[in-house]
């Protein structure tokens, strides 16, 4: 069962295409609309994702405690009294019959806002729920209407972020799984509203579940006395990592550093608090270390299309001498991060910039390489553990025709 | 007899073994199997020449190297001549190609004595290299007489494909022939030794196999020239076989001994022999396989009477299972036909015609032309009376389709063109009456030119489009008309990137490409195919255009692109290949020799607008029968070179061509 626990595979097979199926080139062809009144990142020169990776996942610092307060006070709010702080900010593009019901603006960003706050919680995911109180709170009449609300809803938080490719992947898939239902067709709008929120529900739960899937399917990888490296901070990761010990395994974790958020001095807290034996190594001690390594494993932020991963800088690195001293490099990835994107080379993304700190002021002459992320292509990666079963890269794109077509 | 010498003299034969066989070892290489297991047991049991075996046998020297038999490879040598008419050239033969039969044959009957297991044992084939398949003719030929003669023919038959090139091996050799009599005379064969000397080093792991491919090729030298000896007794006089000897146990060493012997003899004559012998072998050979089933072959003979096939040419052997290029020779012909009263319908015909003349190329013009000229054929057809639509139009078009087939092979795409129209056909409900019927049939033609190919390029190049950045170089080769618009829909968007456009040589399609883009207003560099390497290192984005793309992820384009893509992943250049998702194919092909189409011979051997370039002009028919010319059309990218599909159904990488593969054909079943 597992293996088919996102259901829009099942449902996708009795698919049918009264609901506006997206045909395909819109998803992929039509960048999202500029959308000229959508809030928009406030910093957008620097990326809001790995901002709040950073926050989430760096060392803590007391700024980081503050906001994860914030959070937990937020989210114990109803989603309607969020809309208040940001009574302004309204739904992307359509200012449409969204907030007729509550009588308050609900702004479907400050929604996402509050639950990305929870470290615990996957961006993606956040959006998902996100997207599940639009359809609570739209006080749409008819079904088409409630769609294009949704739409629109997903279409403002993906151009908040352009820089998260699970957000906008787990937008698509959002739309594609609550929408694409056979249920729709023949009930009132109110059952079918409400089957609708069940189905959001639903997939926001299936995609809770899906890290504790995949450290289930990926126990049979790791081995007694094996050392495994890591790099950044996956919570996927993490996971894995905690079951394998739970399970009486016994291994080693080799964490890189993980400049510039310094990720993994975290993600070695967290494995030293299980009793992990636990190296740290700076992020440059890769290949000197290679040849005592049994497995890599990393997280990802997307997995593109062609099978390949977008994850934290350094990954591709990694990858790379662990493909020259045949060790294999297994993922850890979620299926609402599959994205349909194609890069075709390192540069081949939107930027995802973030702010480096090198302890001296730097020259302004001198530049300096921002980019936060980089593209482990396809050939390098051995194995995915996701929840939809253990693929290979080339599976990928497989699972993505078969979704999105 | 004295043994220093004839040591030395084997070990040359030994070495000169060994390095032939390495020649074709791959070609041969199917071959193996079979005849080593055929040769086995044979060549134990008798000798080559019957009346030398008695003597060799004798020899009692049964260590193996000491058996190496010296003495022999003179002795039985001379003694075999006898049979045959000229002594001394004979002799010559047997350096070369024929000395194996006399050499080690005895040296191999001694070791079947030896508790060695025939040609099996490496140590024995090592020293025995050429023996098994001398010494099988021989015992075929003793043992079985008349019936042997027939095994003959068989295996020949089978041996032709391979035979022809180390023909071609041997021919080279012998040409030496002149100065290697006086060698071997002289017990020095210097010519060999460094030609020896030259291959040894290749040629020192494999024994066993080469063994058997020199062996192999020893005996296809013999069978062609008994064949050639027993078929043309009468009129070949130059033939040294030629005394028509009827008892198969002399016939064999003349065969074998055939050829050589007429090389050392006069080399002109000896090719001039050779060559009919081969041509004969050629004539006599089963009509090649074709690459188009039974089923088309079925309807040949029909079509022949409407399209001559042109004259059996001196073809790549290699290539040989591939229809010949029809050149437009026959248009004017055909031309004149077009009034006349036939079965096919005059736009088939006339788009048979285009495609023979080469007026239509491209695979989606090919196709939307034979979707369009099939839907006119349709509005004018009737149904004859005690006929049911469904069967006799489906009939009807296989007429049409067999009649282009032969204008010229079809492209994978119309492939699924037809298949989708005869799928249409089959599934039209009876309930319908004829005029409905051929207006639903009209329609979905339309909706499938409208839908898969032009609705497909416009999503092709929204998607192309945003991998082009500002700033790029794009190479593309050849000229696609999918990639063309590409280029165009870029340039339309405002993007800044040049293009450099790769041509080659016969067709030079891209100076049709290179026009359209700059008259558009595109800058653009335009360059051979052969400055590929060093242009590629300018270019950020390589653009393909693809006549098919099979299930295994080949890519199977306009020859030369295999080339292009295969730099450009040498430079780490991304390869873009576009293609309409119609165009995919479910089959898997690794080589681009099984499939293929054959162009013009004659288009490469010619410069069209440099007279001075004549070299391959005025030669003569004789010298026209050494050179094979091969202009191949199409040829097959493995997967590994190519980073992204770029289709209707968005970008994909190579490995799920045959998701598309399966999606595309439930929906177009359906449609």
């Amino acid at each position: 069962m597992w293996w088919r626990s996102a259901s829009f595979i099942l449902d996708r097979q009795q698919h049918q295409n009264r609901t506006v199926a997206p045909s395909p080139e819109s998803f992929l062809l039509s960048s999202p609309p500029p959308m000229a009144d959508s809030p928009l990142n406030p910093k957008s020169n620097i990326s809001a994702y790995y901002q709040t990776r950073a926050a989430h996942h760096a060392v803590v610092t007391t700024d980081w405690l503050a906001q994860a307060q914030a959070a937990v006070g937020r989210h114990s709010d109803d989603d309607g009294s969020l809309g208040g702080d940001k009574g302004a900010a309204r739904i992307g593009g359509g200012g449409g019959g969204e907030e007729e019901g509550s009588g308050k603006a609900f702004s479907v960003i400050d929604e996402f806002n509050s639950w990305r706050k929870q470290p615990a919680l996957a961006e993606a995911v956040a959006a998902i729920r996100a997207l599940a109180a639009v359809i609570r709170t739209s006080g749409a009449a008819t079904m088409m209407e409630l769609e294009i609300e949704l739409k629109k809803a997903s279409d403002s938080l993906k151009s908040w972020d352009t820089t998260s490719i699970s957000l906008t992947a787990g937008c698509d898939l959002f739309m594609l799984y609550v929408t694409r239902t056979s249920a729709l067709e023949y009930e009132d709008f109110n059952s079918a509203k409400s089957r609708l929120i069940e189905r959001a529900e639903k997939f926001g739960e299936i995609s809770c579940k899906a890290r504790r899937i995949i450290a289930m399917l990926s126990q049979d990888f790791f081995f007694d006395g094996c050392t495994i490296l890591v790099h950044g901070f996956s919570r996927v990761v993490l996971e894995v990592l905690k079951t394998a010990a739970e399970n009486k395994k016994h291994f080693r974790v080799l964490c890189t550093e993980g400049r510039p958020d310094r990720t993994g001095l975290r993600f070695s807290n967290e494995l030293a608090k299980l009793d992990v034996p636990v190296k740290l190594l700076i992020d440059s001690a890769v290949a000197y270390t290679m040849d005592e390594v049994d497995v890599v494993l990393f997280g990802a932020d997307g997995v593109v299309e062609s099978g390949g991963i977008i994850n934290m800088m350094g990954t591709f690195q990694i990858a790379l001498v662990a493909h020259s001293m045949n060790k294999p490099v297994y993922v850890a990835a979620e299926s609402y991060k599959f994205a349909r994107h194609y890069p075709l080379d390192q540069k081949d993304m939107s930027p995802a910039r973030r702010p480096i700190d090198f302890g001296v002021p730097i020259p302004s002459k001198v530049e300096v390489e921002t980019s936060a992320r980089d593209y482990t292509p396809p050939q390098y990666l051995t194995l995915l553990f996701t929840d939809l079963g253990v693929l290979t890269p080339s599976v990928i794109s497989d699972e993505l025709i078969q979704l999105y077509l | 007899m004295n043994p220093n010498p004839n040591i030395d003299f084997s070990h040359l034969c030994f070495l000169l073994f060994l390095q032939k066989s390495t020649k074709f070892f791959e070609r041969q290489l199917s071959m193996d199997a079979r005849r080593m297991s055929r040769a086995v047991p044979r060549v134990r049991q008798v000798g080559f020449f019957t009346p030398n075996t008695p003597a060799q046998q004798p020899q009692p020297q049964s260590a193996a190297p000491s058996s190496e038999s010296p003495p022999l490879s003179d002795s039985p040598a001379s003694n075999s001549l006898s049979p045959v008419m000229i002594p001394p050239p004979r002799h010559l033969s047997d350096n070369l190609g024929g000395r194996t039969a006399a050499v080690p044959v005895p040296g191999r009957e001694i070791s079947g004595e030896l508790p060695t297991v025939g040609s099996y044992n490496p140590s024995e084939s090592v020293l025995w290299l050429d023996s098994p398949p001398r010494s099988r003719i021989g015992d075929e030929e003793l043992s079985e007489g008349a019936e042997s003669s027939l095994g003959w023919y068989r295996r020949s038959d089978s041996a032709k494909f391979a035979s022809s090139l180390p023909s071609g091996g041997f021919n080279l050799s012998t040409a030496k022939h002149p100065e290697s009599v006086a060698a071997v005379e002289a017990k020095n064969p210097l010519p060999e030794q460094s030609e020896v000397q030259k291959e040894q080093a290749s040629s020192s792991k494999p024994l066993k196999a080469k063994t058997t491919k020199a062996e192999r090729r020893a005996l296809q030298e013999s069978q062609r020239a008994a064949k050639a000896a027993s078929r043309a007794e009468a009129n070949k006089s130059g033939t040294p076989g030629g005394a028509p000897s009827s008892k198969p146990m002399k016939q064999p060493p003349q065969k074998k001994d055939g050829p050589p012997v007429a090389s050392s003899i006069a080399a002109s004559e000896r090719i001039g022999v050779d060559r009919s012998v081969e041509k004969e072998r050629k004539k006599d050979l089963p009509p090649p396989r074709k690459q188009f089933d039974d089923e088309s072959r079925g309807g040949r003979a029909k079509r022949r009477s409407v399209l001559n096939q042109p004259e059996a040419r001196n073809r790549v052997e290699l290539f040989r299972h591939l229809p010949p290029h029809k050149n437009g020779t026959q248009l004017p012909s055909l031309e004149s036909k077009f009034f006349e009263l036939h079965e096919k319908h005059p736009a088939v015909y006339k788009v048979g015609l285009q495609y023979l003349a080469g007026d239509l190329s491209g695979g989606n013009a090919r196709c939307i032309a034979m979707l369009q000229a099939f839907q006119e054929a349709i509005r004018d057809y009737s149904t004859p009376p005690e006929k049911t639509l469904t069967r006799d139009l489906t009939s009807k078009i296989g007429g049409f389709v067999s009649f282009l087939i032969e204008c010229r092979p079809l492209s994978m795409s119309m492939g699924n063109a037809i298949r989708f129209l005869k799928s249409r056909i089959a599934r039209l409900p009876l309930t319908l009456s004829e005029s409905e019927a051929k207006t639903t049939l009209c329609s979905d033609i339309d909706r499938f030119i409208n839908e898969k190919i032009v609705l497909a390029d416009k999503v092709i190049l929204r998607h192309a489009a945003t991998k082009i950045r500002d700033g790029d170089v794009l190479l593309t080769y050849g000229s696609s008309c999918v990639v063309e618009m590409i280029l165009l829909y870029a340039h339309e968007l405002g993007k800044q990137f040049r293009v450099v456009v790769v041509d080659s040589h016969p067709m030079l399609e891209g100076q049709k490409l290179l026009r359209r883009l700059v008259v558009k207003g595109l800058s653009c560099t335009y360059t051979q195919l052969n400055a590929i390497s060093y242009v590629m290192h300018k270019v950020t984005r390589v653009f393909l255009g693809a006549s098919s793309i099979f299930s295994n992820g080949t890519v199977y384009s306009t020859v030369g692109t295999a080339s292009v893509a295969m730099v450009a992943h040498a430079f780490r250049v991304p390869v873009l290949v576009c293609c309409e998702a119609y165009k995919f194919h479910e089959r898997v092909q690794l080589d681009s020799i099984c499939f293929n189409e054959l162009g013009d011979p004659d288009a490469i051997s010619k410069v069209p607008g440099r007279v001075d370039v004549n070299y391959l002009d005025n030669l003569t028919d004789k010298q026209k029968e050494n050179l094979e010319l091969l202009n191949l059309k199409y040829d097959a990218t493995p997967s590994d070179y190519i980073s992204v599909i770029v289709t209707d159904y968005g970008m994909i990488p190579p490995t799920s061509v045959p998701v598309i593969v399966r999606e595309y054909r439930k929906e177009y079943l359906l449609i």
